[in-house]
């Protein structure tokens, strides 16, 4: 929301300090809208726990920027924090209806988060001590420590089974039992909301703008007297606590924590994909990536088995060819719409498009066969995709898709290589341009 | 602990442990040679078991001990000419992320190819069978030949790297990659082979620790945060390092999961009685064999605290 809001242009680099910045106050109130307004619009009980998961996601998501994007902090054990907050929020609300600790509800992901960010004071000060690759390699290292301890600690981590709660308990909030569906989404909205403009308002202290040059240049700022492992430790601890809080909004949601699944090493990595799919670079970025999340892992799944496939595929071509993720797509549009240059693109866009849909589609028909035969062939070889009824065992179907695929792929082929010159002629235009500008 | 029993725990032990060293070398070379931390490492190791499981199908074990490294090889250098280098000029995080995306790839693909469950990858008839017994307690012939591969492997690594010119080529590589470039070598190459050349060494490690263990797909994530481990306690980029590491981290975790004492029994050999009242119960009565999956991730912590460079390490980032 940075770049949005004050575009690089040196004309209007002052303009942050007046004291009523528009553009930032309308993207604010158009995201908590967003937020209020979701549940109206999307009205079946699906849609709403999709919302929620979004909502929680979110955070967790920014929180993981935190250390990828702005701390260029590579971590591979993030659902450590957010998983240990879902516990301790999750015994802490079996110890509050049991009435040995009085806490109300809405307090329970503040727990959530002290407790992650306890956790990430205790292993972060080992986790902490390295950066780059080894960062990586101890995060995954600590990652695998506390999931395999949650099978060791069956009277803790409930074992295979898990914890269960009941959120409906003590005294009415305001008349708010937070028993249906809608009122945990609103919690969740709000927590989103504040955790979002937490986490914004942390990009502009000092730590946040510290971290930042760490992740640049960690040689310079010790030379300027930081100590880079503080600044690294002190942002994992920030970032552990807002997990937490995600966790703790995660219990409150589904009701139950289990340790097989919540404190998984596939999970952290599945928080990293997203991020990065969303886009690392921009602040932003996590809030498309856990949209993304949610959409690809209740939608995606129901639609072909094949979609941690498609995943892969997916996240190994951003990171080749758009490693800014998402996020990146579309600020690069946004430049050229303010240069007023999106217009003749448009057609270019379409037949990419287009011509990237008819190959996807005969490669996925082939993907699908291939799992059809592989998972289900008891039930035949006749499988329907999309409306399209194929048979896996007969030459036609894979002749038509392998054409449908080398035709889609060679047309697309084709119009890049257009669209590529194209490309690099209007970004020298707009280049041009700002050169002119500053002339001026 | 009777005798034989440590005896055929340490060979054991040892036998696991230069399997992890046939993998964390190749992650090692790759490391200390281009920065790159190649986290689907684990993922050709498993596809060298699935390889050699079909082309032993074919043409029987023996020749699949050499094709099936030789495929690995062949797509370890096509991935890194084709993905790692066009990433390598954003940093080292984006080929960190390209590795975990090929290794989210690969695991689907053996999948899809080979199913969700094990294969039926068994040893030749010439590895069956226990190669002497001790006191009755019998130690495999498979597992020998794990040993005897990697030691020769070992041994030709090092020969290779120090004794012939392309050898010294990869050394200078390692340190001084524009002199070598300027001196006429094709550096791009040079890389693109050490990386094949470690995807080879993990498709070896699988040809025979397959059949030894188990091929399944889940194979790749059970070792893969073990070798990571191996790395940085040895010490990162450094071979000898990985190689004690390795037989260390073998060792031990195969004398916990047969060793079944807690801190109850030590608790009663200085004449302290434990009852489930006791506070701290749950942490009491864990056996050693119960936290032995832990094991080397404590060894890791420890390591980090104490010898933030590892072993045998030089780097102190």
């Amino acid at each position: 929301m940075n770049s949005t809001t004050h575009p690089v242009s040196g004309a209007t680099s002052h303009y942050r300090f007046k004291p009523w910045n528009v553009g930032r106050f309308v993207i604010w109130t158009l995201f908590a809208v967003a937020l209020i307004v979701a549940p109206m619009l999307f009205r079946s009980s699906l849609a709403l726990t999709m919302l929620s998961q979004i909502g929680y996601l979110i955070i967790i998501c920014l929180s993981y920027n935190m250390l990828l994007g702005q701390g260029g902090m590579l971590s591979f054990g993030h659902a450590v924090y957010t998983g240990l907050g879902s516990f301790i929020a999750i015994h802490a609300m079996n110890m509050a209806s049991k009435g040995s600790f009085n806490i109300p509800l809405v307090l329970i992901p503040i727990v959530g988060g002290l407790a992650g960010a306890f956790f990430a004071i205790l292993l972060g000060f080992v986790t902490t001590k390295k950066s780059g690759t080894t960062f990586a390699m101890i995060t995954l290292g600590i990652g695998e420590l506390v999931a395999s301890m949650a099978l060791m600690f069956p009277e803790f981590f409930g074992g295979e089974g898990g914890i269960t709660t009941d959120r409906v308990y003590g005294q009415s909030f305001f008349g708010i039992t937070f028993g249906p569906a809608i009122q945990v989404y609103y919690l969740i909205a709000v927590y989103c909301f504040v955790c979002t403009a937490a986490m914004f308002a942390f990009t502009g202290t000092p730590l946040g703008r510290i971290l930042n040059a760490v992740r640049d240049n960690p040689e310079r700022v010790e030379f300027i007297g930081y100590n880079t492992q503080r600044v690294r430790y002190f942002a994992f601890i920030i970032a552990g606590f807002f997990a937490g809080i995600g966790g703790g909004l995660a219990t409150i949601n589904f009701e139950i924590v289990t340790g097989a699944d919540s404190l998984n090493v596939v999970r952290s990595g599945g928080y990293l994909l997203f991020t990065f799919l969303g886009g690392a670079t921009f602040f932003f970025g996590p809030i498309i990536g856990a949209v993304l999340l949610v959409l690809a892992s209740v939608l995606l799944s129901e639609l072909s088995k094949a979609w941690l496939l498609y995943l892969g595929l997916v996240f190994l071509f951003m990171v080749m060819y758009a490693p800014g993720g998402v996020a990146s797509l579309i600020m690069m549009n946004l430049r050229l719409a303010k240069f007023g240059k999106l217009r003749p693109l448009l057609t270019s866009y379409l037949a990419l498009g287009g011509t990237a849909l008819v190959g996807v589609m005969g490669a996925a028909c082939m993907i699908e066969m291939t799992y059809h035969l592989q998972l289900n062939a008891a039930l035949g070889s006749e499988l329907t995709f999309l409306g399209a009824t194929l048979n896996a065992k007969g030459f036609a179907s894979w002749f038509g898709a392998v054409f449908v695929m080398v035709t889609g792929f060679a047309l697309f082929e084709l119009c890049r290589r257009q669209f590529l010159r194209q490309w690099g002629r209007i970004q020298e235009e707009i280049e041009h341009e700002i050169k002119r500008g500053e002339a001026l | 602990m009777n005798p034989e029993f440590f005896v055929i725990s340490l060979l054991n032990g040892v036998s696991y442990g230069l399997l992890l060293f046939m993998l964390s070398s190749g992650l090692t070379l790759i490391f200390s040679m281009m920065g790159v931390l190649n986290f689907a490492h684990t993922s050709f190791y498993m596809l060298g078991a699935y390889f050699a499981f079909t082309i032993s199908g074919v043409v029987g074990f023996w020749p699949a001990l050499v094709l099936a490294p030789l495929v690995v090889f062949a797509l370890g250098a096509a991935f890194e000419r084709y993905a790692l280098r066009r990433v390598h000029k954003f940093g080292h995080v984006p080929e960190l992320l390209v590795t975990f995306g090929l290794s989210y790839l690969i695991l689907e693909v053996v999948q899809l190819v080979w199913g969700r469950s094990t294969v039926p990858y068994g040893l030749p008839e010439q590895l069956q069978g226990p190669l002497f017994s001790l006191y009755g307690t019998q130690f495999p012939k498979s597992r020998s030949f794990v040993m005897l591969v990697a030691l020769l492997m070992l041994l030709s690594v090092w020969l290779l790297l120090t004794r012939t010119r392309i050898g010294l080529v990869i050394q200078a590589a390692l340190k001084y990659p524009e002199m070598v470039e300027a001196l006429g070598h094709n550096v791009p190459r040079v890389f693109m082979l050490v990386f094949g050349g470690g995807a080879a060494l993990a498709g070896l490690a699988g040809v025979i620790g397959g059949n030894t263990y188990v091929t399944e797909p889940a194979m790749a994530a059970s070792v893969g945060s073990i070798i990571f481990v191996v790395v940085v306690v040895g010490g990162m980029g450094s071979l000898a390092g990985a190689f004690i590491a390795s037989l260390l981290i073998g060792v031990v975790q195969t004398f916990a999961v047969a060793l079944d004492y807690s801190l109850i029994h030590v608790f009663k050999a200085v004449g302290v009685a434990v009852t489930d009242q006791t506070f701290g119960y749950p942490l009491l009565k864990l056996t050693i064999s119960q936290v032995a999956p832990i094991l080397p991730y404590l060894f890791l912590v420890l390591i980090l605290i104490f010898r933030p460079k590892g072993l045998l390490g030089t780097r102190e980032d």
